[in-house]
């Protein structure tokens, strides 16, 4: 069996909200798959399906070859779930709460010590701090901890980044990483889209669909047209006279530029002398690769 | 040189022995989008409510829009306007019952209001929306409507914390035209982000760390300062040397 995770068309519906749109994917073994998209894009959704927290309306799915329906106490035992919201015991100091989800799954600590030691000890200095008492980071840090105590061989991670400062965050890409050379197969999810490089393979999803997924490096490669970064002494007046600028599909802020995506009709020279005729100054353009968010923001506009 | 709407001297809060916020002193002119950057436990909320008046500093001075932190906090209360990812607007009203609501909070005239709530709703082309309840709207529109609702009053400032978490590249884009545009008008906002691209939005960014202001300047400065290549490597750099174990 070579896919952990095969999801074939599944659906699911809060009232007349389609949270998840007839999707379909697969994960293979070893894999890092992020699922990369807004709120509301029905990523959390997902992961609840695929953890056996609620049913789906339509299609089916499996992970490791057990179906979400009526596996689900196998598949429970099998995987570790990290919800995007805190969901440890904040009355229980960080010791006890490992010692309690290692319990629940009729484990030791010691028996996995080793898989989660480089996270754990981390945060091992503050054992009898009450979990609730803890910083956001080092919650992420114990949250990962005790999903990992039964050595699942696939790990859920719905945003485990979100709202955490930008070192945190690339500190726990580095956990993952580390993890996958243990072979843990993780889907992971997020709304930051420079994280989707950390990635093997992205999932871009938005309102309940996959819109595209591959290989970051491929994803990029894909976005077609040409795409130029421009900036000038008014940022915002550059912006609105960009939009109207010939061969102007797209004019976006991006960084410390604004991404401006040419069509037919384009020329850079054409088009300092229309912003030089809107009283544009000090304009700077050049050719620069695409990002993710690039694609993402033009597979949105489809 | 255009005058300050705040303006912090050696402010300090102290929980017990510990040091949230230690002596910051920087100032923010009328009309600029300050950005402030802090990692997680760094002390931006807690220097956030006490420029909103929400909390009384242990010591030092300031002022925020003429008044002064230590005396008149009710004062600066009404000249804000304050916006936050977890807390906004009332998902049980409708668009036009939260406008009204907040109105009302903010003492305007039932003129001044239909007039503001008139001219809000067709800015954000939010006219079909006007009876829509505010629980059932996209989550990038909610943004933009609670964005729109903390200035209704035009207030000097417009604190803004974390705005854009979790929202769309499209649409947080489209709130940052927004942020512009009120600057644009002569707004002051006071904005925290994650987002580190959105750092380079800004007039001015000032970076805190272990409870302190490290850096404080135009992005385009700090990254010369720092030689980086962008405010992301500039973040980067101040906040790994954090001490305070978060």
């Amino acid at each position: 069996m070579k896919n952990v995770i095969e999801i074939n068309n599944l659906s699911k519906a809060y009232g007349n909200v389609q949270a998840l749109d007839s999707v379909s994917f697969s994960v293979a073994r070893g894999e890092l798959f992020g699922l990369i998209g807004p709120d509301g894009a029905g990523k959390t959704t997902l992961f609840r399906l695929l953890t056996t927290l609620i049913r789906p309306d339509d299609g089916m799915a499996t992970v490791e070859g057990l179906d979400i329906v009526h596996d689900y106490r196998a598949i429970r035992e099998q995987v570790g779930y990290m919800p995007g919201r805190f969901s440890l015991y904040p009355d229980l100091t960080v010791e006890e709460n490992l010692n309690f989800f290692a319990a629940l799954f009729g484990t030791r600590v010691e028996e996995s010590y080793d898989l989660v030691a480089p996270i754990y000890r981390q945060i091992e200095p503050f054992k009898k701090r009450r979990a609730g008492k803890l910083s956001g980071g080092m919650k992420q840090k114990l949250a990962l901890s005790c999903a990992l105590i039964h050595r699942p061989s696939v790990l859920f991670l719905d945003e485990p980044t979100t709202g955490v400062d930008a070192v945190s965050r690339s500190e726990f890409w580095d956990m993952l990483s580390e993890l996958k050379t243990k072979g843990i197969t993780i889907l992971v999810s997020t709304p930051y889209m420079d994280e989707a490089r950390r990635c093997d393979r992205i999932a871009l999803c938005n309102e309940g669909r996959i819109m595209h997924i591959d290989t970051p490096q491929n994803i990029v490669g894909g976005f077609g047209g040409k795409l130029y970064a421009v900036a000038a002494n008014n940022m915002f007046a550059l912006l609105q006279a960009a939009r109207s600028a010939t061969g102007v599909a797209e004019c976006y802020p991006f960084g410390d530029t604004h991404h401006l995506v040419a069509v037919e009709g384009f020329s850079a020279e054409l088009f300092v002398s229309e912003m030089q005729g809107q009283m544009i100054k000090n304009l700077h353009i050049e050719r620069c690769e695409p990002t993710i968010e690039d694609v993402f923001i033009k597979l949105m506009q489809r | 040189m255009k005058e300050n709407v705040i303006s912090v001297r050696e402010l300090t809060k102290r929980f017990g022995d510990f040091t949230a916020v230690d002596r910051i002193t920087f100032d923010v002119r009328r009309g600029e989008i300050f950005g402030f950057l802090g990692a997680n436990g760094a002390g931006k909320t807690t220097a956030m409510r006490m420029l909103c008046g929400l909390s009384f500093p242990t010591s030092g001075s300031g002022t925020v829009a003429g008044f002064d932190i230590m005396r008149e906090g009710e004062k600066i209360k009404r000249r804000i306007g304050y916006m936050s990812q977890r807390f906004s607007l009332y998902d049980d009203l409708t668009v036009w019952e939260n406008i009204r609501l907040f109105a009302g909070i903010y003492g305007l005239t039932p003129y001044r209001t239909k007039r503001r709530a008139v001219e809000l709703l067709s800015r954000l082309d939010f006219r079909s929306e006007r009876n829509t309840l505010v629980g059932s709207l996209p989550l990038g529109w909610k943004q933009k409507l609670a964005f729109s609702i903390a200035t209704l009053h035009n207030p000097e400032i417009v604190f803004l914390d974390e705005p854009t978490g979790g929202v769309d590249p499209i649409t947080r884009r489209q709130f940052w035209e927004l942020i512009y545009e009120a600057a644009d008008r002569g707004t002051t906002v006071f904005v925290t982000t994650h987002y580190m691209d959105e750092a380079e939005y800004c007039t001015r960014v000032s970076i805190m760390v272990d409870g302190e202001v490290r850096a404080l300047d135009t992005p385009a400065a700090l990254k010369r300062q720092f030689a980086a290549e962008s405010m992301d490597e500039v973040f980067r750099t101040l906040a790994r040397g954090a001490k305070r174990a978060e």
